[in-house]
């Protein structure tokens, strides 16, 4: 019988508990925000869209090598010998035309570890975080700065100058 | 005249609310009672094991973030434990201090979601969003951190990404300073509630027996009443250095090994894991955090086992090296896993709200189950 | 009453009447379950540190209105192993009974649907339509968790149902009466008339007869949350147990028609515990109107106490929704017949006794 009037009394005495709990926060202050009107201020170490700085990239394939799922794509063509292509920030000399340079963002698991080993820290991490599409294809993002035709061009010299060298080095090979 | 009734199968998952991500589990049902429960589990697998074959070592860490989602440095923590263990390198001091404040901070944020959840599963759903809004400040300072609020990538083999913000230490405080009167309301609103004690107390007893036979750990196992911590046990990185009591479930308001037991362990967990973190903040050591890093991870050809005291239990790495870049095989020891197995045994005789309330207390995370 | 002068006005019963039967829906019904759900995530909202629906509006007062259209917009989906007929019958019939109760609600001395001697048990009785449409529902949507969710509906409706008639039976066999309209009258414009307060005869009864009628009014207010489902009884939808119990598949305007039928019904109840308990219509401090001796504002003033108290009750309900896990399948029966039935029982006995002295 003490249980049975027990049991009411405890009910009652932490529903109103609860009750007290839930009423003072009614009155207090949200901690929610009104998102897209509203935004937080990242903090400066934020990991999210990755930035590649194509003036500073030497196309040493670093980047894509850390990568734990291989969202980065990089094709370069070696420079012919007359072709000056400036140097990087860090005084670096760049050889590479980097034909391709493709991050696929629905793939990048946002790890950073792409971040690290770059020499000349042209590839970053942004806090850019709305960039989602309708369509997959359009998270392929492109940073090589060279134009299609040019690509195809730097290609095109490339193996033509190998080729030349191939000759001249069978033509070397012949006359001994 | 017997009336003919016949047992009837309930899918329960993979899509269902309180499932806790895709789980299914077919319940068998005599009226509303179960008679058994099969888990059906495999939805969420993502060939974490094998996909560490063909990564290198420092590769694997953002995979084993994806393990247990909600308690991502722990998982990192045991990995890197056991790299360093087959590298034989010493980390620096303050490495370790940082790793176990930030080990401890996720136990808080990963025991707040299993305590919301399970409110929210018994019905009460305003302490998950309170539950919530503090989990969010804890992200938040893993977020000045390492930039990321889920999956860091945040303990390196030998190191750390990034050392601690400079407002680190400031904010950790403020945070326990407030969240001590929040657990308090915690309690006030959900766990002396009697009708939450009413669906929770002597709900799907685990005897001690039971729990060591199916190879249940962690605060499951706590609750069933053995003091079993990896973390004072079989004690890694710095834990040694500092005080906390190990909580075990006493059946304060039904017998030893309820529900209500294992969600009151996970409680004052918290209260121990903010101890700790106060006296490591305390103690902070100097030091450079990046510099023990290898500068390429190649470990001798050998085998380790590492395992480090997850908010979900014991989570283990066996680790094979062939002496190449990447690990030969990287078994896991998951204890969602090996917990959700006791699933049957608790739920036989009870009914269907109860399913509920076992698995809740349970607290799998399915990326762990399946990984 | 509203009925009669309608029917003087126009001189035709036909007329008056389908007048008075629409009257509370569109000037009350609808607009109440619009309010009443952006108060309930308003409430929500706030207690759980957020703000709720902010965007449709001024702090999204048109949230609901958007929802409505929205939910008129959608498709109605009906599987194919459903019972249609049922399945299709099933919302208008919840509806229609928790609508129905409405016709004997007295919201003022002149706006009252019908004033039936048997007010107050017409309305017990036509609410039992919830239950047949729950079941109905639950049986025709053809899937494991509707009917669970249906199963335990009505049994829970209907166990509770007993407690409620205790109850009401108490403050019957006070008054005399069960009409509505008699009961708020008999409790005059000032608050220490309440039957809460020992109803409005000033005697030694009066005093005694206080500590029985807050508990009459406690299990009334109780029992009535569980006929309506709300929290801490809520077991027929509960959520992260039956994904919503006996309306998981119904969609676009039915799934509206359940959800106006329960907060229609949430008013419904708290109509009835203010009508016995809190006196009805009547102002808790006199009238403006008799003071200004303005005859017509009276009614509106009684209109306006009328649902100010029902509303007050309905936000307690919310209240406790957003406070409270909930019950289990045998604990929300035993909760019935072990604790409210004898309490309610035993209240009965001593009010019974106290009336007589």
């Amino acid at each position: 019988m003490r249980a049975y009037f027990n049991n009411i009394f405890t009910a009652l005495i932490t529903i109103f508990v609860g009750m007290k709990v839930t009423l003072r926060h009614l009155f207090t202050p949200s901690v929610t925000i009104q998102y897209p009107d509203v935004k937080l201020p990242l903090p400066e170490r934020e990991r999210n869209r990755l930035y590649v700085n194509m003036d500073d990239c030497i196309g040493c394939d670093q980047c894509a090598r850390a990568c734990p799922v291989n969202c980065i794509e990089i094709e370069t063509v070696k420079s012919l010998p007359g072709e000056d292509l400036g140097k990087t920030s860090n005084g670096k000399k760049k050889a590479l035309w980097v034909t391709k340079f493709t991050i696929d963002f629905a793939k990048c698991c946002y790890c950073q570890l792409c971040v690290f080993p770059c020499p000349t820290e042209c590839i970053y991490m942004t806090d850019v975080y709305e960039f989602s599409e309708y369509d997959r294809n359009n998270l392929i993002y492109d940073f090589a700065t060279l134009t299609p035709q040019e690509r195809q061009e730097k290609i095109e010299n490339f193996r033509k100058f190998s080729e030349e060298k191939e000759k001249q080095k069978a033509k070397t090979d012949k006359s001994e | 005249m017997s009336v003919r009734t016949e047992e009837m199968v309930l899918n329960m998952g993979p899509q269902h609310p309180s499932t806790h991500g895709v789980l299914r589990l077919e319940l068998t049902l005599d009226g509303e009672i179960i008679t058994k429960v099969v888990p059906h589990i495999g939805y969420l697998h993502r060939c974490f094991e094998k996909h560490c074959e063909v990564m290198s070592y420092p590769q694997v860490i953002p995979y084993t973030d994806r393990m247990d989602y909600l308690a991502a440095m722990g998982n990192e923590l045991g990995y890197v434990i056991g790299v360093e263990k087959l590298l034989r390198i010493q980390v620096p001091e303050r490495v370790e201090y940082i790793r176990v404040i930030m080990a401890e901070l996720q136990r808080i944020a990963s025991h707040l979601v299993a305590i919301g959840t399970y409110g929210a599963d018994i019905g009460a759903f305003t302490p998950f969003l309170y539950c919530f809004r503090d989990r969010e400040r804890i992200l938040n300072l893993f977020e000045i951190t390492c930039g990321a609020r889920l999956l860091y990538n945040y303990i390196w083999v030998g190191g750390l990404s990034h050392d601690l913000h400079p407002d680190f230490v400031r904010l950790t405080k403020e945070f326990i300073k407030e969240f001590k009167p929040n657990l308090r309301e915690l309690n006030n609103l959900l766990t002396y509630n009697k009708i939450f004690i009413d669906r929770t107390a002597n709900v799907g007893i685990l005897p001690l027996e039971t729990a060591i036979n199916f190879g249940v750990t962690g605060p499951m196992l706590r609750a069933s009443g053995l003091k079993w911590d990896l973390r004072k046990d079989d004690t890694y990185s710095v834990y040694n250095k500092f005080d906390f009591d190990i909580p075990i479930g006493e059946g304060k308001m039904g017998t030893v090994g309820d529900s209500w037991d294992r969600y009151y362990v996970r409680v004052l967990e918290m209260e121990e894991s903010l101890k700790i973190i106060e006296q490591a903040i305390e103690t902070l050591p100097d030091g450079d955090v990046t510099s023990a890093i290898p500068k390429k991870i190649k470990p001798p050809v050998g085998h380790v086992y590492s395992r480090v005291e997850n908010p979900r239990g014991e989570l283990g790495y066996f680790i094979i090296s062939d002496g190449s870049t990447s690990p030969f095989r990287v078994k896991v020891r998951a204890p969602s896993f090996v917990n959700l197995q006791i699933m049957d045994e608790l739920c036989r005789g009870h009914l269907v709200a109860d399913v509920i309330a076992i698995l809740g207390s349970v607290d799998i995370v399915l990326g762990e189950v399946d990984r | 009453m509203i009925y009669d002068f309608l029917n003087d006005l126009t001189g035709s019963p036909f007329i008056a009447g389908t007048i008075t039967a629409l009257l509370p829906l569109f000037a009350f019904i609808l607009p109440f379950a619009l309010f009443a759900v952006l108060l309930e995530r308003k409430v929500a909202g706030h207690m759980q540190d957020r703000l709720g629906p902010m965007r449709v509006g001024y702090h999204g007062i048109l949230q609901t209105v958007a929802d409505i259209i929205k939910l008129i917009q959608k498709e109605d989906i009906i599987a194919r192993n459903n019972d249609k007929l049922l399945f299709n019958i099933a919302p208008v019939l919840t509806f229609a009974g928790s609508y129905a109760a409405f016709a004997a609600i007295p919201f003022s001395s002149v706006f009252l649907g019908a004033n039936i001697d048997l007010g107050i048990f017409y309305i017990i009785a036509v609410t039992g339509l919830v239950v047949a449409g729950i079941l109905m529902a639950g049986w025709a949507s053809n899937n494991k968790y509707s009917l669970l969710g249906a199963m335990r509906s009505a049994a829970q409706i209907i166990s509770y149902e007993i407690p409620t008639i205790l109850v009401v039976l108490s403050i019957v066999m006070l008054t005399g009466t069960m009409s509505l309209y008699d009961l708020s009258e008999s409790q005059t414009s000032y608050f220490w008339n309440w039957y809460l307060l020992g109803g409005p005869e000033f005697e030694i009864q009066k005093f005694l007869l206080i500590p029985f009628m807050l508990i009459g009014f406690l299990i009334i207010y109780i029992s009535t949350l569980a006929e309506v489902n709300r929290t801490p009884f809520d077991i027929p939808e509960a959520e992260s147990e039956l994904v919503s119990g006996y309306h998981t598949e119904y969609s676009g305007m039915k799934f509206a028609m359940f959800f106006l039928a329960e907060y229609a019904n949430m008013f419904a109840v708290s109509a009835i515990v203010v009508a016995l308990f809190l006196g009805g219509y009547q102002s808790p401090f006199g009238y403006l109107g008799n003071l200004l001796n303005i005859n017509w504002l009276i009614p509106l003033e009684q209109f306006f106490w009328f649902t100010f108290k029902g509303i007050f009750f309905v936000f307690v309900q919310m209240w406790l929704r957003w406070t409270l896990p909930r019950l289990r399948v045998d604990q929300l029966m035993a909760a019935s017949w072990k604790y409210l039935i004898p309490i309610a029982f035993f209240n009965l006995l001593i009010i019974g006794i106290i009336s007589i002295l």
